[in-house]
């Protein structure tokens, strides 16, 4: 017999329009500067687009700013270093655009001459903001069992929108199915092994064949 | 017309449900397109597709079309040449003859509906009629580096619009207003695209008389300078050095366009006595272009400037390998390695159509990448859904919108 929780969890899913700034970088400075003035919703874009753009690839190129990096301008060294940054260490955009900050800094302190590259006509990069618009399913769950059910069969914009954009964009601090089955099943153990992947590092649809192995085990035990 | 059911086995349930679930919150508010024609050209072609599926979903749409005369028609031709950077003489009497024209459109033209989607430059200066409803500027030409007196003169109008669309970050300019990234889209189930039988694709090769012996190069194109057919010929030319393979170059050219004409000449000079070269000089037939795309070992797209390049999205939607011009909005559809092949030079186009040809698995896993890529991002199914997003943003300012 499976716990029925406190409260039900209703999936919400999350689909979204891609604004244009008119604001673009030729070379690293630029890009330094942009980064730390631009909206959050900007840092939010260029760090998450690949995930729901480029689903089916494995691995992904984790960011806009490391791939810009590494391919425009050649700049191999802190293209790693960008994309190595840990988005799951960060529990808001504002503490990862620092960080995405201090990794171009330290850089440019090292290789000066990295300031002297610019992109060719047509490949500099175009700061663009994300608008999520946050609607609510039919689907309204209340144990692990139909938890399990409907992940199934959610569209990966909810999965997406539950793991990723609730954490950090949301700042819950944690994905949204951990806190409820924390706080309304009362499973700490499942909502910890839940909470301690790296999303990042899964394709959406890998990312639901995990949620559904650690569910249908934990249902089984 | 498809139905969105027929979309579903495309691109599964879940994304028609989420278009249903738009609809829903867009109930009362009437939304109405206007463009410069009801045929012909890309913006009749999506708008032709689009409007029935916004109906069926239960958008109150309408489309209405602006009219004027040859010398109208004239001028935003050359407005188009002038946006897309080409050197064009545009004189006052021009801009004259655009706003007599639209005056008298804005006599004619209703737009009463609560959400006016404007179309292109032509029908533009209609904003002069807004009220309090929403309007919206879409701009389908790369305005990447515009001729800025007829950017200028078309910024009296923009700046009043509630938003503008653009189709590549890059065509987007610092604007008082918002302005969202948007691209085109193919349709799965038109002529262009829809899975043929094999028997069809034969029969097309038959009639043009091209054997089915060794894998086939193919670029789809208008004859056109910007295009670069006769760098496709060269790039054909230094892989045949190594690969036996044929080339084909279909597409039109208008007959009114004196360049178009010298151009297909010049081809035809180039590819005369190769016997693998085939040139196709074909009328509009979307079937036989399907055909010939998959009868294609590789496409290539070897534009020199391209608004958005959606013969890419078409190769890609057939799993064809595709290499193209790193240009416009070709970037956006392959990423290099991933989901084709990028190149800026004939060398580097040659090599990497080489390495297609040699490589049957790479290319077969890249062409696999771009026909997801394209389910993701390129169907007429994504452009429904954030048309419907860009209709709801006019009445929601933030960042994070709950509906």
């Amino acid at each position: 017999m499976l716990l029925k929780a406190k409260e039900p969890f209703r999936f919400y899913t999350r689909l979204h329009l891609s604004e244009l700034t008119g604001l673009r970088a030729t070379n690293l400075s630029q890009l330094l500067n942009l980064i730390k003035k631009v909206p959050g919703s900007c840092i939010y874009h260029h760090t998450h687009r690949f995930l729901q753009q480029h689903q089916y690839l494995s691995p992904e190129p984790p960011n806009d700013f490391a791939y810009w990096v590494t391919d425009v301008l050649g700049e191999d060294e802190l293209g790693e270093k960008l994309s190595s940054i840990d988005t799951i260490q960060y529990a808001t955009i504002r503490s990862l655009r620092e960080k995405i900050v201090s990794t171009i800094e330290d850089y440019l302190k090292e290789n000066g001459m990295a300031r002297l590259r610019f992109a060719w006509e047509g490949e500099e990069f175009h700061f663009i903001k994300s608008v999520s618009f946050v609607l609510p399913t039919e689907y309204l769950v209340g144990d692990l069992g139909e938890l399990l059910e409907v992940i199934k069969k959610i569209t990966i914009d909810s999965i997406y929108f539950h793991i990723f954009e609730s954490r950090l964009r949301l700042e819950k601090m944690d994905n949204d199915f951990s806190n409820w089955i924390r706080n309304s099943i009362g499973d700490k153990e499942l909502a910890d092994e839940i909470s301690g992947l790296d999303p990042y590092t899964y394709t959406l649809d890998g990312l639901r064949n995990k949620l559904i192995r650690m569910l249908e085990k934990r249902i089984e035990s | 017309m498809a139905k969105l059911e027929e979309y579903i086995p495309i691109v599964g349930q879940s994304v028609v449900d989420d278009l249903r679930r738009l609809a829903e919150k867009l109930k009362g508010k009437r939304v109405q397109h206007v463009n410069s024609t009801p045929v012909g050209g890309g913006v009749a072609e999506i708008l032709n597709r689009m409007v029935p599926l916004l109906r069926e979903l239960g958008v109150d749409t309408r489309w209405d079309v602006i009219k004027g005369g040859e010398q109208f028609f004239g001028v935003t031709k050359k407005f188009h040449n002038a946006l897309h950077g080409r050197g064009e003489e545009v004189t006052s009497r021009d801009f004259d003859i655009f706003m007599d024209t639209s005056a008298q459109n804005i006599k004619e033209v209703d737009t009463s509906g609560d959400i006016v989607f404007i179309h292109d430059p032509q029908p533009i200066a209609l904003i002069k009629k807004k009220t309090d409803n929403k309007w919206l500027w879409r701009c389908h030409i790369d305005v990447s580096e515009p001729n800025q007196k007829v950017w200028k003169f078309l910024m009296n109008f923009i700046l009043k619009y509630d938003s503008a669309v653009f189709s590549a970050p890059s065509f987007s300019q610092r604007l008082p207003i918002r302005q969202f990234l948007i691209s085109p889209s193919i349709d799965p189930l038109s002529d262009k695209n829809k899975d043929l039988p094999q028997e069809k694709v034969d029969e097309v090769l038959v009639k043009y008389g091209i054997p089915k012996d060794k894998p086939i190069i193919t670029q789809i194109s208008r004859f056109d300078r910007l295009k670069d057919p006769l760098g496709v010929i060269q790039t054909f030319l230094q892989v045949r050095r190594y690969v036996d393979c044929r080339l084909i170059l279909a597409g039109g050219t208008a007959s009114d366009d004196p360049e178009g004409i010298q151009v297909i000449e010049e081809v035809q000079e180039k590819a005369k006595q190769n016997k693998d070269i085939h040139i196709l000089l074909m009328q509009q037939n979307d079937i036989e272009i399907n055909a010939l795309q998959r009868a294609s070992t590789v496409i290539m797209q070897k534009s020199i400037k391209e608004g958005f390049g959606l013969t890419v999205a078409e190769a890609l939607w057939k799993g064809k390998p595709v290499v193209a011009s790193n240009v416009g909005g070709i970037p956006l559809q392959v990423k290099h390695k991933y989901s084709g092949l990028l190149c800026h030079s004939i060398e580097g186009a040659a090599f990497a159509v080489k390495q297609l040809l040699n490589s049957p698995e790479y290319a077969r896993k890249l062409g696999e990448n771009g026909r997801e890529n394209i389910r993701n991002n390129f169907l007429l199914t994504r452009h429904l859904r954030e048309y419907m997003l860009l209709f709801l943003s006019l009445f929601h300012g933030e960042d994070v919108i709950y509906l």
